[in-house]
């Protein structure tokens, strides 16, 4: 059956489908492997920024879908990456401009030249959601630690489930180490609890990811970014390797250090 | 230590982090089994106006409650307590209503909604000993609900 679909969705906008998308594609393209990442959320195109794409923009998903280009035309390949291209959304048309049989019929033609094809979902449970969904081989969704996007994400977990594509696993993203600690945020300990699927990913909070969409580099071809590593952790574990949790816990202060000492840790 | 250390620095008061945890619960209950709470406590009394046609029950003890292991297990679990029918001793009365009256009376004070059943069917004939302590009970409750 060739390459692997995976969708990434998360139900609330924000809460950085896109960048996961992004950062996904590059680092499964620096694992070698051949990648296609699809902007699905048509009229609010924003993958191809993100990228660093936007000024290479000929065609679109809706020129594919309703034959104005070929395939191979409307992908554009990533300025570092040979072997990773991006189909961008279409920014003037509407959701319906596209259907999941379309979707389908895209995703099994690049099954057949590309390891992994991505889909970056539109907030949302309507069509958008559906075209993106209705391929996919897997699907990743994405939070944050924070009530209204773990709602909306269970709520999406249930949609995935009712489509047979479920289970699903998340990636907790804008984890911030401090205030967990501080009981001030909800941990990916208790968001695992409550939503009850695996996790695929712990992104922190980063500052640098803000620097990345600014430049359209994305964050994980930054060495120093920590979210960058998580991003790349997030990668080799959708290629099957079994990569143990980064220690997100690294900024103690003095009296913090003083209780682990005393406790012998 | 650590905990009189966490004490210290006020780490050990729960956070806000932990109410969004229960937040969370509670709404993606509802959110799963797709009836709102307002829905659900309709729901609560009119089973229970179905009970009560039948049995005497204990409406302060009522507990009707929704129990999920996870998304796609739910179950709606109800603690109804219910009066025993004692059957009347050899002595005097021998109506029904004095029955149902005794058992309010042996179910302790606190159930003023037990007696107040009890007093409905016991205040046809002519209003026995028995559902004058009922309405004393039902008086108590209500004093026990301002406080």
């Amino acid at each position: 059956m060739g390459g692997k679909v995976v969708t990434i969705s998360s139900g609330k906008g924000g809460v950085g489908k896109t960048t996961a998308t992004a950062n996904l594609g590059i680092s499964l393209a620096s694992l070698g492997k051949k990648v296609v990442v699809i902007d699905a959320d048509i009229g609010l195109r924003n993958l191809d920024v993100i990228m660093g794409l936007e000024n290479r923009i000929v065609y679109d998903l809706v020129d594919i879908v309703e034959g104005r280009s070929k395939l191979r035309q409307a992908m554009i390949k990533h300025k570092k990456f040979d072997d990773l291209f991006l189909i961008p959304a279409a920014q003037t048309r509407d959701k319906m401009a596209v259907s999941p049989e379309d979707m389908v019929k895209l995703a099994n033609e690049l099954r057949e030249d590309f390891d992994y094809i991505l889909i970056d979902s539109p907030a949302g449970i309507e069509r958008g959601f559906r075209n993106a969904l209705e391929p996919a081989d897997e699907v990743l969704i994405v939070t944050n630690p924070e009530v209204s996007a773990v709602r909306d994400a269970d709520r999406i977990i249930g949609l995935i489930e009712a489509a047979d594509k479920g289970p699903g696993r998340l990636i907790i993203n804008r984890l911030k180490t401090e205030l967990v600690k501080k009981g001030e945020m909800l941990s990916s300990d208790d968001v695992f609890d409550i939503l009850g699927l695996s996790i695929v990913g712990i992104i922190p909070e980063d500052e640098l990811v803000l620097s990345a969409s600014n430049s359209g580099i994305p964050v994980t071809l930054n060495m120093q970014s920590k979210a960058g590593m998580a991003f790349n952790n997030v990668a080799r574990r959708v290629i099957g390797e079994d990569v143990p949790f980064m220690n997100l816990d690294e900024s103690r202060g003095i009296f913090q250090r003083l209780a682990k000492l005393l406790n012998g840790r | 230590m650590t905990n009189l250390l966490s004490r210290l620095f006020g780490r050990a008061k729960k956070g806000s982090g932990a109410t969004a945890k229960d937040r969370l619960r509670f709404v993606l209950q509802h959110d799963r089994i797709n009836l709102p709470p307002e829905r659900m406590e309709e729901m609560k009394s009119e089973i229970l106006a179905v009970i009560v046609k039948y049995l005497v029950v204990d409406k302060d003890r009522v507990e009707i409650d929704l129990e999920q292991r996870d998304r796609r297990h739910s179950k709606l679990v109800a603690e109804i307590p219910v009066a025993i029918h004692t059957p009347p001793s050899n002595s005097k009365q021998i109506t029904d209503s004095s029955a149902l009256a005794d058992v309010a009376e042996s179910n302790g004070a606190n159930n003023g909604s037990d007696a107040q059943s009890a007093e409905d069917e016991a205040a046809k004939p002519e209003a026995p000993k028995d559902a004058v302590e009922a309405k004393a009970d039902e008086g108590e409750d209500e004093e026990d609900k301002k406080a």
